[in-house]
């Protein structure tokens, strides 16, 4: 059973999105949730269509801004919405898998699009108690 | 923000001293409320750029300054090449060269009331907005290229709109020296379909009646009259834009580390103007610039469209076209000597002033108009740029009113249908697809604009010239 939440957190401007695992990759999968309800309900986009996604950077921070740019640039170009996610992570190369549908205006409510996933509140690393937190502040 | 840390030179003007690896001061303007109501974040960021190599004279924060990427949104910063000064993807935003456009209408409130709703109809029609919108332009990649050369000139060549608007745009509504080749693929693919597309968040179409005008003068030199219809446009390089911000930012903070630039926050991140990096950035930034001009010029010729179908007989014309994300070759006068300076402001206008040779005629005599925007509920304003205000910060002025609650907050505290009943109420009609968006974009969420404005006109930054309330607004 998995033990991955996310929250969206406030920002003066914009919007903090964060993914909470057991797991580094866990909490990627769950930021990139986040990400989505940025833009709308998760629980109204179904998981449909499998697009996979690598990046790499030189550290975990810059690898979760890269994970969601990916993300944020799949989603501009196919005009799709993403619910479910997989994410495994080798050394400082990630490989995601992201699934989801179209964008349907008549089903999804829809507030703001991303522009991209900044370095501001950047965290990946693990809490006092061991769970794994990945989060940053998106440009809306 | 705390005041105490502040040395207070005028009502309008707060100075911070040069401390620690700052290299000159930070200059923040704005009346004490609007400091006190500020983040502390402004001071850490506008005191940050104050650190960076090649800086001159002060790091600056307009009034509506706010907690931003790196700089502060509201921050007005400028760079000597040849003194090692350096380009910041952060100082420019992640919307390149957003901006505001206005047009004058030739209605008065009295000729649209009764067609109020067909008119919001058919702009809501016309212009494509909100998330995944798509315009019904496709570029190719020749095509593409050619839009990041030529901007607003690129659009009026392929019809959308007439070589008459360019003289009333920013650079002629095209900034020399963009190069397609630094923009990636994948910014292009970003933007293939998204041209003549409003976007979302914060950007809108509203159409606006002249509420009240504060100097006659100049008013009437903008052709601007107490109960006229203007419209105005709010939206940037979208697609495009944000993707050269966002692969810039990672470029920018490998390369600062390589040139030795010590990087206080990872998003002030930064290159030399004189290096590969810091070059490559000018061009596709430029043509990212270039890209708002010609976008905000096909929603144009779209709004026209609109416009006609209910009055036939209507033509818009162009007030002014500003861009608050960018950063420009400007010449400025600093100590009595000319210098040639790199001038980022991200979110804030440029308020060049009277003379000045990049106003066209016959603007030029008056001074540059500044457009600010305020919210679906309260007001925008024109200003106009000042003899007074080239001295203080480079010709700049603030762009809006700013958030004053975050999106959270607000969600929580409005649902968009009862914003868009209470607005109708007072008179102003929304259309968006997303009841969400209007939530999160509920007036109250925003700051007093009027204050702002009246701190920027105090501090002599600009001079107010009108104050436009909302009749019909599209939000993306």
């Amino acid at each position: 059973m998995t033990t991955g939440r996310w929250e969206l957190t406030p920002h003066g401007a914009d919007i903090g999105v964060r993914g909470i695992g057991s797991s580094k990759e866990e909490s990627f999968e769950q930021a990139a949730v986040a990400l989505t309800a940025v833009i709308t309900d998760p629980n109204s986009v179904a998981a449909k269509e499998l697009v996979e996604v690598t990046c790499e950077a030189p550290d975990d921070e810059l690898l979760l801004v890269e994970w969601l740019n990916a993300l944020v640039y799949e989603m501009a170009t196919r005009t799709m919405l993403f619910a479910r996610f997989e994410v495994h992570i080798g050394g400082h190369k990630l490989v995601g898998k992201a699934w989801g549908e179209s964008i349907d205006v008549t089903r999804h409510e829809l507030a703001v699009e991303v522009k991209g996933a900044t370095c501001t509140e950047l965290k990946a690393a693990q809490d006092a108690e061991g769970a794994w937190v990945a989060q940053c502040v998106v440009d809306v | 923000m705390d005041t105490t840390r502040l040395e207070k030179q005028t009502e309008d003007q707060w100075r911070i001293a040069p401390h620690g690896k700052m290299r000159v001061p930070a200059v923040i303007f704005a009346t004490e409320p609007l400091i006190r109501d500020m983040d502390e974040k402004v001071y850490e960021q506008v005191t940050n750029v104050a650190t960076l190599p090649g800086i001159v004279r002060a790091s600056y924060a307009m009034p509506d300054a706010h907690w931003g990427y790196g700089f502060p949104i509201g921050g007005v910063a400028a760079f000597d090449a040849d003194n090692g000064g350096i380009i910041s993807a952060g100082g420019v935003g992640f919307d390149i060269s957003c901006g505001v456009r206005t047009l004058l209408t030739g209605l008065t409130l009295d000729q649209i009331q009764a067609v109020k709703a067909r008119l919001a109809d058919a702009l809501f029609h016309k212009i494509p907005a909100g998330v995944g919108s798509r315009g019904k332009l496709s570029l190719n990649d020749k095509e593409m290229n050619s839009m990041l050369v030529g901007g607003a000139q690129w659009a009026v060549k392929q019809g959308y709109g007439t070589v008459e608007d360019l003289q009333r745009v920013e650079e002629g509504g095209c900034i020399p020296d963009a190069r397609p080749y630094e923009v990636s693929d994948r910014a292009k693919t970003r933007q293939r379909d998204e041209m003549g597309t409003l976007g979302s968040g914060n950007h809108y179409l509203e159409v606006q009646h002249v509420a009240k005008i504060f100097d006659r003068e100049i008013a009437s030199a903008f052709a601007i009259f107490e109960g006229d219809v203007v419209l105005s446009i709010h939206c940037g390089s979208r697609g495009l834009g944000h993707q050269i911000g966002t692969e810039f930012l990672t470029r920018m903070a490998a390369a600062a580390s390589q040139y030795g630039i010590d990087l206080r926050d990872r998003e002030l991140a930064c290159a030399p103007i004189y290096s590969p990096v810091g070059q490559a950035y000018l061009g596709a930034m430029r043509g990212a610039i270039n890209c708002a001009l010609a976008n905000r010029q096909i929603i144009t010729h779209l709004v026209r469209e609109a416009f006609t179908e209910i009055f036939p007989q209507a033509e818009l014309s162009l007030l002014y076209d500003v861009s608050h994300n960018t950063c420009k070759v400007e010449d400025h006068i600093v100590d009595g000597t000319k210098m040639h300076l790199f001038v980022h402001r991200k979110g804030a206008t440029r308020a060049f002033g009277p003379g000045h040779q990049a106003i066209n005629e016959p603007l030029r005599p008056i001074g540059q108009p500044v457009l600010i925007g305020g919210t679906m509920g309260t007001a925008s304003y024109i200003l106009s740029g000042t003899a007074a205000g080239m001295d203080l910060a480079f010709g700049s002025a603030c762009h809006g009113a700013g958030r004053s609650m975050s999106r959270h907050q607000a969600l929580r505290q409005w649902r968009g249908s009862e914003v868009v009943q209470n607005l109708a109420s007072r008179g102003v009609l929304i259309r968006s697809r997303s009841m969400r968006g209007v939530a999160e974009e509920a007036p109250g969420a925003y700051k007093d604009v009027a204050e702002v404005v009246e701190a920027a006109d105090h501090a002599g930054l600009a001079r107010t010239v009108a104050r436009l309330e909302p009749v019909i607004c599209i939000k993306g």
